[in-house]
């Protein structure tokens, strides 16, 4: 099953990459906690990232070629799990996007990134066309795209359906789409915004025009992105010991505002060495795709990669006060079980797809 | 494999644009970081400092209860509240002692109220006192530049007009508590919000509700505001009409001033309610009690029993019955309220001179199961549904009822009681005048309704509410007649028990009630009953008969009769209407059949 080939085309950059990354993470983390009721998540997400790991390491052990036939199973059981936190959430008023499964709480909508990769390439992989899609071949992707994301925005948590949206229509231009269609979809997705847009509620209709712009609520979204660009900016170059997050200022700053602690305390150095760790990783990743062994390789990886980019770019954006407010995790960063086992996942794919990328 | 290396070039080629578009991205990110950090560094290494962006909340002012002619009952008023963030407290214990000194608040209390709010950000106020007097206002207010971390807002509270009036109807507002905080109607809340805990401003909580605001202030190290850099202005919550008059409601409470008791008044032709008292007012011990009070010994005697007996035709209104003051019965006697008996009765007389013993044989001849199957018609042993919370259904008992709860065979004996609604039967007053209304109307039943419309503060209608019947008493046309004619007796006719409440000119019409607390003895006369022993009074009227506007129920606890008790306070609250729709010029329709209304200005006749 393994043999030393292998282990002689471990890619070591990736799994060091993401081992300074997760580091980070954690002393961030740990900074940003301490004192607090909160102060013992560092030790539980040395956990997460440990038994991420493991499981990364796991994956790559088969084939991944192994993984595609099973790519619609996956799928099948993410979206049950999606069902089950409609259900639950019914039940339980309090929980919307997590489920409890004895003592862990689970958000389905992480792993379901993963399943809805390994779907679309298992897709354009059978049915593969080197010049470009038409748009009734793509009938079946928007399918596999669009029923996750609409049960995830019903939770709602429209950031992380637009994450589904954004990594899904990556692929897509990844594995080529006729210019014609692209035109098509891009005029029919924007014709259909004010039809649905008549048919929402007041209330949601605030909720998604406060997505797109917090000072619409100066109160809630738009102060935590005023506190966030208070805590960046008086990072200064070197940084300081600040008080913003520590004193709660910012609210969730161990899961969504994680940038902004980074760069108060270590300024525009460490906001910018983080930076340039995510763009190495990204573009070792893309390198990963376009040079594996076959197509499915290819677009699994890609998928991959541009779930980290979007991720990264989303998160920190927020932070900056350019993207909308949106509980999306900082990969590797953000404290949290199933962000980071799902993308420990994605890791392991990577390496998988990497290492076996001259045997055949 | 099914791709070779010539699959992977496709995508090779693919990469450049891919790189770029990942560039792109990281650029925007760096130059908004640079931007942020060094551009910008300064301004915000300024504001973070001293953490200087506030939230101030400002809570909306929550909408007016007025009655059905516009004239407010309930408004708000500026109260002066003292709030402390605990972020910009200097020196706790000093502040401690101060508020202790100031404003009576113990460090306890204190400690107390900080606990409750400690999941708050500490940046937030939390509200330590409500409403504190101008003299303590002035000391804050000079004691600022000692004390940073308190500051004083003003906020809208509640101000019922008229103190007592109509606070049960009304209700009262308290602090959500946690119970409540966990339900998900309830989910925009938080700790320290004030919502509607009984009567109106309870049922009617998501209306009149605003939005709060707020604004971000950017403040100095004392926490003082330097300037608002954003703000949501709060949108005051929606006025609700209601359908009591104001005059009606003041004059009911004084006419039950003292005593024990309620009045409830309706619109027969359409369920409003025009006037609603329960006494003794509002204390809150009494929350639970309320508007449905109810009565578990004892009922009226029902005015309509005799209509089912014409309905299942089994006594006619001519039938001559005679009562000679008891009815025996097994081996028991059934006493008629008047020792010597009414002598040869019929129905009309039955119901005018409030014959027992009439109504026991007609009981009797029904039947436990025909009567209760009539008086659930009436809409009686179940709740009517007004917009209030806890109604009480009351209970009209059945053999099948009896069967179930205390597994004992139904007593003919028991029927008798029942006829002349005593026994087992509790009927609330809400559920008599909805019965009054009916027969007064033509026999619809109303859902009785304490709200006419909602508006927002700009006066445009949110909501309108129309009539709502809800079912048809099962009586006929002819009947009804009838029993109009014989109720209109009651009140009109030399020996009727109503007749108390006779106004010249107007067409009222009613029925008096006596309901038992305990079974007395013949013997002993009225006075010398304890006051706790004395009998309920009820009485139930409309007027005019042929197109009724007002109908009401009177019940006065231990008053004794009916007729000595209660009809005298009808007959005021109907003249009193009277004279209101009068003063607006909607008299008209009250001047049926040519008669005259023009005693109801001379002052004479009521006093």
């Amino acid at each position: 099953m393994i043999d030393r080939r292998l282990l002689t085309h471990f890619d070591w950059p990736v799994l060091i990459l993401i081992l300074i990354i997760s580091c980070i993470g954690v002393l961030n983390l740990y900074s940003a906690t301490f004192g607090e009721v909160e102060s013992h998540l560092y030790a539980k997400q040395i956990l997460w990232i440990g038994i991420g790991l493991a499981f990364a390491l796991f994956i790559t052990v088969f084939d991944y070629r192994f993984y595609r036939d099973f790519a619609y199973i996956f799928y099948g059981i993410s979206l049950v799990l999606l069902i089950a936190v409609l259900i639950y959430s019914m039940i339980n008023p309090e929980a919307s996007r997590w489920i409890k499964i004895g003592p862990f709480f689970i958000q389905p909508a992480e792993p379901a990134k993963i399943t809805i990769i390994l779907s679309f390439a298992k897709y354009f992989d059978r049915f593969s066309k080197r010049d470009g899609y038409l748009l009734r071949e793509l009938i079946i992707p928007f399918i596999i795209l669009l029923v996750p994301s609409l049960m995830v925005a019903k939770q709602p948590d429209l950031g992380t359906a637009i994450g589904f949206l954004l990594i899904g229509f990556s692929i897509l231009l990844f594995v080529k789409i006729k210019w014609k269609s692209l035109v098509i979809m891009i005029i029919g997705g924007t014709s259909i915004i004010p039809f649905v847009w008549h048919f929402l509620m007041p209330y949601q209709k605030r909720r998604i025009l406060t997505f797109f712009n917090p000072d619409l609520d100066p109160l809630g979204a738009g102060y935590h992105i005023i506190q966030s660009k208070i805590a960046i900016g008086s990072g200064g170059f070197l940084g300081i010991k600040g008080t913003q997050c520590k004193l709660h200022f910012l609210p969730a700053q161990h899961t969504d505002f994680v940038f902004s602690v980074l760069a108060e305390e270590w300024g525009l150095l460490g906001g910018f060495i983080l930076l340039g760790l995510y763009l190495f990783l990204i573009l070792w990743g893309l390198n990963i795709s376009i040079r594996s062994k076959d197509r499915f390789g290819a677009i699994v990886a890609f998928g991959v990669v541009s779930m980290i980019f979007w991720h990264m770019i989303i998160n920190i954006g927020m932070a900056l006060g350019i993207m909308p407010v949106v509980g999306i995790p900082l990969p590797f960063m953000s404290y949290g079980g199933s962000a980071i086992i799902s993308m420990m996942a994605g890791v392991g794919l990577l390496l998988n797809i990497s290492m076996r990328r001259y045997i055949f | 494999m099914r791709l070779g290396s010539q699959g992977i070039e496709v995508f090779q080629r693919r990469y450049k644009p891919f790189l770029i578009a990942v560039l792109i991205g990281f650029l925007f990110l760096v130059l908004r970081t640079w931007h942020l950090q060094i551009i910008r560094g300064e301004e915000f290494s300024r504001l973070s400092k001293h953490n200087r962006i506030r939230i101030r909340e400002i809570p909306a002012s929550r909408g007016m209860i007025l009655d059905r002619r516009g004239r407010i009952v309930v408004d708000n008023r500026p109260s002066f509240d003292v709030f402390l963030v605990q972020e910009d407290i200097g020196d706790m214990e000093k502040t401690a002692e101060f508020l202790h000194r100031l404003l009576k608040i113990t460090p306890k209390e204190l400690g107390k109220r900080l606990e409750a709010n400690k999941d708050r950000p500490p940046f937030k106020p939390v509200r330590i006192q409500s409403d504190i007097g101008r003299l303590h206002l002035a000391l804050l207010e000079t004691h600022k530049l000692d004390l940073p971390g308190l500051i004083v807002d003003v906020c809208p509270r509640r101000a019922y007009a008229y103190r007592d009036i109509g606070s049960h109807l009304l209700g009262h507002l308290g602090e959500i508590d946690s119970d409540e905080l966990r339900q998900s109607q309830f989910r925009e809340y938080q700790m320290g919000d004030l919502i509607g805990k009984y009567g109106v401003e309870q049922q009617w909580e998501p209306f009149l509700k605003g939005l709060d605001g707020g604004r971000q202030v950017e403040v100095d190290a004392m926490g003082r505001e330097l300037k608002v850099l954003q703000g949501v202005e709060p949108q005051p919550g929606n006025n609700v009409f209601l359908t009591i008059d104001l005059d009606l409601q003041m004059t009911c409470e004084n006419l039950l001033r003292g005593k024990e008791g309620a009045i409830v008044a309706m619109n027969p032709q359409n369920g409003k309610i025009l006037a609603m008292v329960s006494h003794p007012s509002f204390s809150p011990s009494l929350f639970a009690d309320g508007i449905n009070h109810e009565d578990w010994e004892t009922l009226v005697q029902n005015p309509f029993h005799p209509l089912q007996n014409r309905e299942e035709g089994v006594i006619s209104p001519q039938e001559i019955l005679s009562c000679t003051g008891s009815y025996r019965f097994g081996n028991r006697t059934y006493r008629c309220w008047r020792k010597g008996g009414h002598g040869k009765v019929n129905l009309h007389r039955a119901i005018v001179e409030s014959c027992d013993v009439y109504f026991y044989q007609v009981g009797q001849r029904l039947g436990i199961d025909t009567l209760a199957k009539y008086a659930k018609g009436f809409g009686l042993g179940k709740a009517t549904k007004i917009s209030l919370s806890d109604e009480k259904p009351g209970l009209i008992p059945c053999s099948e009822w009896k069967k179930k709860v205390y597994d004992e065979v139904w007593y003919e004996g028991e029927t008798l009681s029942c006829a002349i609604g005593q026994g087992y039967i509790l009927v609330t007053p809400l559920q008599l005048l909805n019965v009054s209304s009916a027969i007064a109307n033509g026999g619809i039943l109303y859902l009785p309704q304490l709200v006419e419309r909602i508006e927002r503060a700009n006066g445009k209608v949110v909501k309108s509410y129309q009539p709502i019947p809800r079912g048809k008493i099962p009586l006929s046309q002819e009947n009804l007649l009838i029993i109009r004619e014989a109720l209109y007796g009651v009140v009109n006719e030399d020996r009727g028990t109503g007749r108390v409440a006779r106004i010249k000119g107007v067409t009222v019409s009613g029925k008096t009630g006596t309901a038992q607390v305990i079974r007395l003895k013949e013997e002993v006369k009225e006075e010398e009953t304890p006051y706790e022993h004395r009998d309920h009074a009820w009485f139930v009227a409309y007027a005019p008969m042929d197109n009724p506007v007002i109908s009401v129920v009177v019940l006065v606890e231990h008053g004794g009769h009916g007729a000595s008790a209660s009809a005298p306070i009808a007959r005021r609250i109907i003249h009193k209407y009277l004279n209101i729709l009068k003063e607006e010029g909607n008299l008209k329709p009250i001047i049926a059949r040519g008669r005259e209304v023009d005693s109801l200005n001379s002052r004479s006749p009521i006093r």
